[in-house]
């Protein structure tokens, strides 16, 4: 050890010798020089102790195949959009839920209880106020510093909590057709099965460009996206989650989120919009060329079965197997059979499932069903186990399965009625998607 | 004109002018003020010295199978001036180029003023006395190239500040005793809610650090080192301070938040193996709607060992010598379990490194590391794998 009376302190200078002279062979030089090159050398062909992709069966973040350079170039633009993490200075709040889009759909998949969007309202005398003067609908109960965070007014009559979805594959459900989708509705149950989509009529935004194909009522739109089907497109669902869930204005929506309960137009100090259109579009660019999410094991004996079985107790009368996309500018998109498991139609869920809350004009009991692909992918975002339902409530497969009423209380009453094994290939075919 | 008025004229015509200029020595005005700084008045007399040493690498990483490719940077160019002012006051600063002249920054200006080895006075820009690698980090004296997690992302080095305080060496027989403690203006408001979307020390070193307090309350840092000349040594250290800026114009907008950093460091050598260890521990005040997400407590460490496997005249270099290194590590961003869940929060790394370098002498070194990085997120999905290759040299001048 050194002598001297300093310690590991900057004032050490120069560094303590490491090296008394003693003589070697020559020999030993070079294999002291072969030590110190070998890892360079390693260099160019150290693909094998450098970590490989996971298989490409087994995330969701990846872009469609087929598309071209420029359209590959404006993916990435938007994947480095949505994976941007806001800071106060950056404009994020001044009252939030989350600080990015990665946080709420990790690797592009299902969210977490901690990022969960809670939304309030309140029936009175049979008309429905979303208590805008409360800050609703949507709750925002984080806050940067020297703000208040919105808390949930006690007269609110309904509130729900909302699980993050995945975003792969949105894309091609955008392109569905109104057509298809109001030839799969049936609100007044005439084919008698005891099921009836019926498809959500939204008010566009002022910034909204209606597709051809497009079949509106009265200037309203089918809505599509969003647990309630309150968003018609990806355009304005990602407009309002920069707004609602990070605080974050844009030149679709300038006017910054405050906290009313805490008084007067309390916005941050940034300036206004904080995102330009470009970003939000590359985003929306980004989610609607994200791929499919991908089958695993779809040749297997058990999971074959059970997709027979989803058939036989008529989960596809909501969960529709099979559709088609249209016309679209992005020719990977256009025109191709799909396997989302969803007729992106409203359904009543029953009475356990009904939170009181109204988004758009529905039945508070109602819900869009939910896509089932990607669905065996679940815990990979969920951080190890499966939150699910529109709120996470459920823990496993089963568990959601049994929590299905309403409209879907016959498959649930037939889900029951399986033997064991038939109940575990339904399952296998689930983790399938 | 009375004899009176004859001796004024005089006194201020001639007598006075004569003794300003000789109470300037001599022959030079105010304009020259910029020629008669001691450091050219004392030219030969006095002892300055410049230094500074030179870093660069090339990287090759890859993160879940996608890689940058091979990437060439000249990661720091710092410069050293030492002087000495007098037999007990010194100087020193240090000024770093990093990566190029991407970050230009000034690590250190301070002046040492010895009333007594066991009590030196230190005012400036210094280098905050917590852990160990923040205050003994440069290049050329380690023999991996990227400094420990726990000395980047838990103690966010390096940690430079304006402050004032006391250090001092006491020795006796084989021991050492040190110690460090300074008045600071302490880290600032990005600790939370900065663009990385955790509570992130190194956030809080805004541009304003070196400048002026956010918030007018200083912070305070402290460190005891022990060192026995046989066995090595142990330091403890401590940072506390208030990070948010709490009042405005003298009104109270938000409550003021600390933040706390605990440290302790171990060097030793066991036979040849030179064994280097740190641990940090992080308590930082959040405000409640934010739990979770940013986490109130951390921690990270590190233990690293290096060995000589060979000391010998090499390829002409008299003092040459050949180390293998190991370093273990882990660094939890976010300490604590989900309410909602009861599940541990993840956003954590745990690292592993292995180094070979050589040292033509003490003071320069070629490196070539490996390194592997298992990364969880904060809600604990399967972890994202991170590794590669450097190779690089650095080398004091």
């Amino acid at each position: 050890m050194n002598s001297d009376n300093s310690t590991g302190s900057a004032d050490n200078y120069p560094f303590q010798q490491y090296c008394p002279a003693r003589r070697r062979p020559v020999t030993i030089n070079f294999l002291c020089l072969l030590l110190l090159i070998v890892p360079i050398l390693l260099l160019p062909s150290c693909d094998s102790i450098l970590p490989s992709a996971p298989a490409s069966e087994d995330v969701l973040a990846e872009p469609v195949e087929d598309l071209s350079p420029e359209q590959l170039a404006l993916h990435i633009s938007g994947d480095i959009e949505f994976a941007r993490v806001f800071g106060a200075a950056d404009g994020l709040g001044p009252v939030f839920v989350a600080a990015s889009c990665e946080s709420c759909h990790v690797g592009d998949g299902k969210g977490h209880p901690l990022t969960t969007l809670t939304r309030f309202g309140r029936l009175a005398d049979g008309v429905w106020d979303p208590m805008p003067d409360f800050g609703g609908p949507q709750l925002q109960q984080r806050a940067i510093d020297g703000f208040a965070p919105e808390m949930i007014p006690a007269h609110a009559t309904g509130v729900t909590r909302l699980m993050p979805p995945a975003v792969t594959g949105l894309g091609y459900l955008e392109l569905v057709p109104d057509e298809t989708l109001l030839a799969l509705a049936d609100p007044d149950d005439a084919d008698g099965d005891g099921i009836s989509g019926v498809a959500q009529y939204v008010d566009p935004p002022d910034y909204f460009q209606p597709q051809p194909g497009s079949i509106p009522i009265d200037g309203r739109y089918i809505g599509r996206f969003g647990k309630k089907a309150g968003a018609i497109d990806l355009l304005q669902q990602v407009v309002n989650a920069y707004k609602n869930d990070m605080g974050i204005t844009s030149d679709f929506e300038i006017d910054d989120l405050f906290n009313p309960q805490a008084g007067g137009n309390t916005v941050d100090e940034v300036a206004d919009p904080e995102v330009p259109a470009s970003t939000v579009h590359s985003v929306v660019f980004y989610i609607r060329t994200l791929k499919v999410p991908p089958r695993r094991d779809a040749d297997n004996p058990e999971v074959l079965a059970g997709e027979e079985v989803f058939k036989r107790i008529n989960c596809s009368g909501c969960h529709t197997p099979v559709l088609q996309t249209g016309p679209s500018d992005i020719e990977a998109l256009a025109n191709v059979e799909i396997y989302p498991f969803t007729d992106l139609l409203l359904h009543d869920m029953g009475a356990e499932l009904n939170d009181a809350y109204i988004d758009v004009g529905e039945e508070p009991g109602e819900w869009r069903t939910p896509p089932l692909w990607g669905l065996g992918l679940a815990a990979d975002s969920q951080g190890g186990r499966m939150f699910l339902m529109h709120d996470g409530r459920a823990a496993t497969l089963t568990e959601a399965i049994l929590l299905h009423g309403g409209e879907a209380a016959a498959s649930r009453a037939a889900f029951q009625a399986l033997s064991a094994s038939e109940q575990n290939q339904l399952l296998r075919f689930l983790e399938s998607l | 004109m009375n004899l009176k008025h004859l001796f004024v004229a005089i006194l201020l015509t001639v007598v006075l002018p004569s003794y300003l200029l000789r109470a300037q020595d001599d022959s030079t005005t105010t304009l020259d003020a910029a020629y008669t700084r001691p450091f050219i008045t004392n030219i030969g007399s006095s002892s300055t010295a410049i230094g500074g040493y030179l870093e660069g690498n090339t990287n090759y990483f890859a993160e879940d199978g996608i890689s940058e490719g091979l990437s060439m940077e000249l990661r720091r160019f710092n410069v050293f001036l030492f002087s000495t002012i007098g037999q007990r006051i010194r100087f020193l600063a240090e000024l770093e180029f990093e990566h190029g002249t991407e970050e230009i920054a000034l690590e250190t200006a301070q002046l040492d003023l010895e009333i007594d080895p066991a009590l030196v006075l230190r005012g400036g820009i210094v280098l905050v006395p917590i852990g160990a690698n923040n205050v003994n980090h440069d290049s050329p004296r380690w023999e991996f190239i990227e400094r420990p997690l726990v000395a980047t992302e838990i103690i966010p080095s390096t940690l430079s500040e304006i402050g004032f305080g006391l250090n001092g060496n006491l020795a006796f027989d084989r021991w050492v005793l040190a110690y460090d403690a300074y008045l600071l203006n302490g880290l600032q408001n990005d600790v939370i809610l900065n663009s990385e979307g955790r509570t992130w020390l190194q956030a809080g070193k805004s541009e304003e650090l070196l400048a002026e307090d956010n918030n007018g309350e200083p912070a305070f840092s402290a460190k005891l080192a022990l060192r026995q000349r046989d066995y090595g040594e142990v330091g403890l250290s401590f940072y506390r301070g208030v990070y948010n800026s709490f009042e405005r114009e003298g009104e109270a907008i938000d409550d003021a938040r600390s933040l706390s950093i605990f440290a302790i460091d171990v060097a030793t050598e066991i036979e040849k193996a030179r064994i280097h260890a740190e641990f940090a521990f992080n308590a930082i005040d959040i405000p409640a709607n934010l739990d979770e997400l940013y986490g109130d407590a951390q921690w990270g460490g590190y233990v690293e060992v290096t060995y000589p496997i060979l000391e010998s005249p090499l390829f002409g270099f008299e003092n040459a010598s050949l180390l293998a290194g190991l370093r273990l590590e882990r660094i939890d961003y976010n300490v604590g379990s989900f309410a909602a869940t009861g599940r541990n929060r993840g956003d954590e790394i745990d690292a592993l490194a292995f180094s070979l370098s050589f040292r033509p002498s003490a003071d320069a070194v070629i490196r070539a590391n490996y390194s592997h990085h298992w990364i969880t997120d904060l809600l604990g999905n399967p972890s994202i794998k991170r590794a590669g290759f450097q190779f690089g040299f650095a080398s004091y001048f």
